[in-house]
């Protein structure tokens, strides 16, 4: 850290002290051969353009479309999930928690970041960050406004802490006026924060 | 270790703020820290708890001052340094300055997909029964370790109810320390907003945690 103000700033010198601190490590594991450098490509590959909340949003609408997959899936996420192919590593114990007009449930890690890649990717900036994991578990309602949104009065509010290695994704309501679509058409529906709980899915007329 | 990474409830406020359009990296020194701190894993030898202590061992304001990859870097340089995979005098000098530790193997490009798609699953066979069933009340013990844990500060003391038996999995207490995976049952224990926040709590909150039996006494 650049240390001299005590602001918690990130200013341009500290972010570049950590640019030379990363290249330098990399270097340096490299020559020592223990990273392989294609492997680095091909991990930051895999999350930036093929694991992502895309996945998620294709089994939530497939549990829409589908009520024996929804109950295969609320009943074991694991094996319903991997009929997909999506498994693996921060997704090696999944739980889905579905929404009802009675219930809204918000998934957070208090405690750092856990959250089930398999299914969403990489978590967002704000879900790790010190206001999103203090509030979650106290103020979801407020969180919920952060987000622009509020539920109706009288709402059960359920808050999943993911403390161990049990991953969740929340399956959202689906949204009324989509009888009859198909499962790649609801899946356009389904944003990131509707399957963590902080958001709801896209409206049909909300689609472009 | 009751370290500033235990934040449920805390007033660390501000407001929660969601980024449109957000990219998965926000620059190229996060893709590589991403990507290190994953590759090293194989050669290096360390355990998810271990790693997670890495990261969040570290004084309040060093811990809140970094962002998220700068931490992850940190925990990074500490595990390799702690086992001499790096020397300080090559961080300084920004190149290998001496021989490489020999290592069981390294994650090679073949073997990425492989990797990812296998995971490390943390249940376990453990020959004890399950010491708790669903509807069972129970109280979070009121515990300060001083090394890693995964019971948050803001439930301990509080009671529950175990609505899910998880099975038995790895104790991160134990994993995290070296002392070895000492599997131990694992439930989803949930807790009224009220039990942990007062009277002044939302009615219709309750909170769930997923809580290994040593965390747990009977009520």
């Amino acid at each position: 850290m650049g240390g001299h103000d005590h602001d918690h700033h990130h200013d341009h010198s500290e972010l570049s002290e950590t640019e030379l601190r990363v290249r330098a490590l990399e270097t340096i594991l490299t020559e020592k051969g223990y990273v392989d450098p294609a492997a680095l490509d091909l991990l930051i590959e895999t999350y930036e353009t093929k694991v992502g909340p895309r996945n998620g949003a294709r089994v939530v609408a497939r549990a829409w479309a589908d009520p024996d997959y929804r109950a295969r899936l609320l009943a074991d996420a694991k094996p319903a999930i991997a009929e997909f192919g999506y498994a693996g590593r921060q997704g090696e114990h999944l739980v889905v928690v579905a929404n009802t007009p009675a219930l809204h449930n918000m998934v957070v890690c208090t405690l750092c970041s856990c959250y089930p890649w398999p299914v969403l990717g990489l978590p967002p900036v704000w879900y790790k960050s010190a206001p999103y994991r203090s509030k979650a578990v106290k103020d979801p309602r407020g969180v919920l406004a952060d987000f622009g949104f509020a539920l109706p009065a009288g709402t059960d509010i359920r808050v999943w802490d993911s403390t161990a290695e049990i991953r969740y994704l929340v399956l959202p309501m689906r949204p009324v006026g989509t009888d009859g679509w198909s499962e790649e058409r609801l899946s356009e529906l389904v944003t990131r924060d509707s399957m963590i709980g902080t958001g709801l899915p896209i409206l049909p007329h909300g689609l472009a | 270790m009751d370290g500033a990474h235990d934040m449920g409830g805390v007033a660390l406020s501000g407001p929660v703020e969601p980024e449109p359009n957000e990219p998965v990296f926000h620059a190229e020194w996060e893709r590589r820290t991403f990507a290190l701190t994953l590759a090293m894993g194989m050669p290096g030898g360390w355990n998810l708890d271990m790693s997670r202590f890495a990261r969040e061992d570290r004084p309040p304001e060093e811990y809140l001052g970094m962002s998220y990859y700068q931490i992850w870097l940190a925990g990074l340089q500490r595990l390799m340094l702690e086992r001499g995979l790096i020397a300080s005098d090559e961080i300084q000098a920004a190149r290998s300055l001496h021989p490489a530790k020999p290592v069981a193997k390294i994650l090679t490009a073949d073997n990425v997909a492989a990797v990812l798609q296998r995971g490390g699953r943390t249940d376990r066979d453990t020959p004890s029964p399950a010491g708790f069933g669903v509807g069972d009340r129970v109280r979070a013990k009121n515990i300060h370790p001083a090394t890693h844990t995964r019971l948050p500060r803001y439930v301990r003391g509080h009671l529950g109810r175990v609505d899910r038996v998880l099975g038995s999995h790895v104790f991160p207490d134990s994993n995290a320390t070296g002392a070895g995976e000492n599997p131990q049952w694992l439930y989803t224990v949930t807790f009224n907003g009220a039990e942990l926040w007062g009277e002044a709590s939302d009615p219709n909150l309750k909170i769930s945690i997923d809580a290994w039996e040593p965390y747990l006494d009977p009520a």
